[in-house]
């Protein structure tokens, strides 16, 4: 069978839609158009029973105890916004100090940057060299004016999974609420926000094969019962703490693709892990000088993140880009020309951070394409190599770092 | 963000990648940028000692596709120059030749730096009134 190019492995950036995702979405456009909130007719009986129904879905994904306790949302990025804002605004009285870490996604950092200009404090905890944060560095940075602990559940970049259980039974020993960004671990891997102490949690379905433009935020209701000033004022839907019109065709979707996760998880999540092991062996047995950044085993099964030596990682894409979509920890890939800081915050040299790249698999990726990218990816980074005064300077013995480099 | 089809170019089909060897009479050699920034750059001209003219260049960069298509066009464009015409290659030329955007303006700035570290090691090895030198490369 001949392989269709270009070959998607990028899938912590976003997924594709599964097409029975698609399929529960389609009537939801068109003759299911009611607005849930339209009490008085079939239309919007009909509108509402499908949000509860997504609401179920979404909340057995992640062990809710009730479905109320999920709200809706555009997205990751304002799920995060709207559980860290709300918290600070509603339990201001009780302190102003955040606990986090240095590796959150983007939106969890900015969030907490634009609370610090606003008097709020906040204590980014680092990680280990493996991605790991140590659950004593959380205790240990708590004070009596914490009112939120905020970790991700797993990190984007490198998949690392962090120790929730542990975090959330610290959270619940200290009275302190509990929030994780779970967009990358939602629907990947189990979630029970019950039994690991979660009071509040962010997933989005982009990630787990559902559309763009739809998340969602787990806010707890019972033991204890989570409170949260909203971001949007309006018509005071989801209990008030996010108005707004609900988009039904996203939520529909969104609730079949946190379904179809997890009833296929305990399949899936092993067969992309393998797929995910054989391109981390074809590329680390064949390649010199190529370390895995992360976790080895406390990681997503679908994550794979390297950084060549030698080699600058936008080089790296820019060799594969017709064949393969993948991503890279390099300046040159970001938006801000800084590189990594997830890589950067493992201790790892900035140079590392530059060269990294992340494999990350999704459902519908086959050994082929796993091999096709191994190969490819092999030799553009030799051929980088040969073109690399690093790699040069290495062959000949020369120690890069006794250099002494003008930085621009 | 999309590449010019001449950055394409020149990242598929490098011109003159390599290095000179040590011996190679004629060769001022540059090494510019820093591999934390993310961008490092060694560019070598070997000169003709009797005319002054550059007959080759060799270049290796660690950067990306806009670095190492820069440094190519830099080599491309430095042979058969003079060495008092090389200096005048400017990092605005190499934008628009390669139609570089904002963001990877640097890559062109990092170009023209080696090119005149590459001019200035071999003014110190040959140029300058250093006899010695000289005669050795005669």
């Amino acid at each position: 069978m001949a392989l269709k190019l270009p070959i998607f492995m990028d899938a912590q950036s976003t997924t594709p839609a599964d097409p029975r995702v698609v399929d529960a979405m389609l009537p939801y456009f068109t003759e299911k158009f009611g607005h849930p909130a339209s009490r008085n007719h079939p239309f919007g009986w009909e509108a509402e029973a499908a949000v509860d129904r997504a609401r179920e879905q979404i909340g057995a994904l992640i062990g809710a105890r009730d479905p109320k306790e999920v709200i809706f949302t555009s997205g990751g990025t304002e799920s995060i916004n709207l559980a860290i804002k709300g918290v600070v605004e509603m339990y201001r009285e009780k302190g102003n100090h955040i606990v986090t870490t240095a590796i959150e996604q983007r939106a969890g950092l900015d969030v907490c940057r634009r609370l610090e200009r606003h008097g709020v404090e906040v204590t980014y905890v680092p990680v280990q060299p493996d991605g790991l944060v140590s659950v004593d560095e959380i205790r240990k940075a708590i004070t009596d004016k914490t009112i939120l602990i905020s970790v991700m559940f797993a990190n984007n970049e490198i998949g690392t999974i962090q120790d929730i259980a542990a975090i959330g039974k610290l959270a619940k020993e200290k009275g302190i609420l509990f929030h994780t960004d779970a967009t990358q671990a939602a629907g990947k891997i189990p979630i029970n926000v019950e039994s690991m102490g979660i009071d509040l949690l962010s997933c989005t379905a982009h990630l787990m094969y559902g559309p763009k433009g739809i998340g969602a935020l787990y806010v707890r209701r019972r033991g204890p019962r989570v409170r949260i000033a909203p971001l949007i004022d309006g018509g005071g839907h989801e209990r008030g703490m996010r108005s707004g019109t609900l988009p039904v065709p996203l939520i529909v979707g969104f609730g079949r693709a946190a379904e179809i996760c997890r009833e296929g998880m305990a399949e899936e999540g092993p067969r992309l892990a393998r797929l995910r092991d054989r391109l981390q062996d074809a590329i680390l047995s064949q390649v010199e000088e190529a370390f895995l950044n992360g976790h080895p085993e406390r990681r997503l099964p679908h994550n794979l993140n390297i950084s060549f030596a030698y080699v600058e990682g936008e080089s790296v894409l820019m060799g594969l880009n017709k064949e393969t979509a993948l991503s890279s920890g390099s300046a040159c890939t970001s938006s801000t020309l800084e590189p990594s800081y997830v890589i950067a915050a493992l201790g790892a040299s900035t140079e590392l951070a530059h060269s990294s790249i992340r494999f990350s698999l999704h459902r519908f990726n086959t050994e082929e394409e796993v091999d096709c990218v191994a190969q490819r990816t092999i030799e553009v980074v030799q051929r980088l190599r040969e073109m690399s005064p690093l790699y040069e300077l290495a062959k000949e013995g020369v120690d890069i770092k006794s250099i002494q480099w003008k930085a621009e | 963000m999309a590449y010019s089809e001449k950055v394409v170019d020149h990242y598929n089909n490098p011109r003159n990648v390599g290095s000179f060897t040590k011996d190679t009479p004629g060769v001022g050699t540059g090494l510019v940028g820093a591999p934390e920034c993310g961008d490092v750059m060694k560019l070598q001209i070997k000169v003709n000692l009797e005319t002054g003219v550059i007959e080759d260049a060799k270049f290796k960069t660690f950067g990306c596709g806009s670095a190492i298509a820069s440094s190519s066009l830099a080599t491309e464009w430095l042979k058969g120059r003079s060495v008092a015409d090389a200096g005048k290659i400017k990092n605005t030329d190499i934008v628009n030749e390669l139609k570089l955007p904002p963001v990877k303006i640097h890559c062109s700035v990092l170009a023209e730096d080696a090119i005149k570290a590459a001019l200035a090691d071999y003014r110190e090895k040959y140029a300058a009134p250093a006899p010695a030198e000289t005669n050795g490369a005669s």
